[in-house]
């Protein structure tokens, strides 16, 4: 059924289109095609197979769900990469919101330049840790709207830079730590580096949920909730 | 999918079989979405859910053939089903799902 290929993919942070025939003698028979026309596997039939390629390399991909192709009922289930979490500052508040998003369907990278934060003792369970200088990181890995950044250090020096290469790559969500104070201080320094006051609107500050809390896990948990609001079209819900 | 893959690998690496539940179609109100996925071990192991728990059970028991004969099974739930009463959809939905043996 293709099980190991499509396993691979999905570790490997691969989209994946699986045709799964849903109806017949044949039920069961799969075809896996990738966006660049790579394909594995048949639907035991030839132009089912020709049909079925075309819909998985067209640039929109074909939504999950039961459709008809070529008269014959066929599953298509699209495979999607896990969204990415970049978390700049290997804080408290990191440990636990690490936690809390991989269980969310995240794929957490935590980066920090401080090496004492930065450890594998402190976070064995992150998908990645990066000793880095967070703007350079970030300004060097790919970024789009399928990433989420959240802004935890407390150190202007090291949040600000990154927040800008976050904000002008255009990124799915961006929240950053700190008092009403300490977002007006870090608004002003934005500006004063150039950047345009839309893309600072964007910054969600206070960032998480309201939920009260302000013990390190309640903070993380405010935050894993506002990126589930988020990923859900929901940006506006319980913001203060 | 990738809720089950780490059972999956440990169940596989112990050299059991694998039967992979996908929920297919819904109609009405179903608690998981398409594509939605269980698995079962021949040592009776579960991980992931094909709906809010009222038809896992059921799922199950037709995994084991499955197991066994290696065929797919597409199998339908809902309130119309004769089944209703032991299986029990409480959320009042419908819920097809598919379920296939890992076979490499």
């Amino acid at each position: 059924m293709g099980f190991d290929s499509l396993r691979r993919s999905l570790l490997a942070g691969e989209r994946v289109v699986a045709f799964t025939r849903a109806e017949g003698g044949e039920l069961g028979a799969r075809l896996l095609v990738w966006p660049d026309g790579r394909s594995e596997g048949t639907l035991r039939a030839a132009e089912l197979d020709r049909t079925a390629l075309g819909l998985a390399t067209a640039d929109d991909l074909p939504a999950t769900g039961l459709r008809e192709i070529e008269g014959v009922e066929v599953f298509v289930e699209t495979f999607e990469p896990l969204p990415r979490l970049f978390i700049v500052g290997a804080v408290h508040v990191a440990i636990h919101l690490v936690h809390f998003a991989r269980r969310l369907g995240f794929r957490t990278v935590v980066v920090d330049a401080r090496s004492a934060f930065a450890t594998a003792e402190r976070f064995p369970h992150a998908d990645e840790l990066v000793v880095e200088w967070p703007a350079d990181y970030l300004a060097r890995v790919p970024l789009h709207a399928n990433t989420y950044c959240v802004f935890l250090t407390h150190d202007e020096k090291l949040d600000n830079p990154a927040l800008q290469v976050a904000l002008e790559a255009g990124v799915r969500y961006v929240g950053a730590l700190g008092s009403s104070r300490t977002h007006g201080k870090r608004v002003a320094a934005l500006l004063e580096s150039g950047l345009g006051q839309e893309l600072i609107d964007r910054i969600h500050a206070p960032v998480g949920l309201d939920l009260g809390g302000r013990r390190p896990e309640e903070i993380a948990m405010a935050v894993a909730a506002e990126l589930v609001a988020v990923r859900n079209g929901r940006q506006a819900a319980g913001k203060r | 999918m990738l809720d089950i893959l780490s059972d999956v690998d440990r169940w596989r690496a112990d050299g059991q079989r694998v039967a992979v539940a996908t929920v297919i179609r819904t109609v009405g109100s179903s608690p998981r979405p398409l594509g939605s996925k269980m698995a079962v071990s021949d040592d009776g192991g579960i991980a992931g859910s094909v709906s809010g728990g009222c038809i896992e059970g059921a799922v199950v028991e037709e995994a084991r053939s499955v197991l066994e004969d290696g065929r797919p099974k597409r199998l339908s739930y809902g309130i119309s089903d004769e089944l209703a009463w032991s299986v029990g959809l409480t959320c009042g939905g419908e819920v097809e799902v598919l379920v296939e043996r890992i076979d490499g």
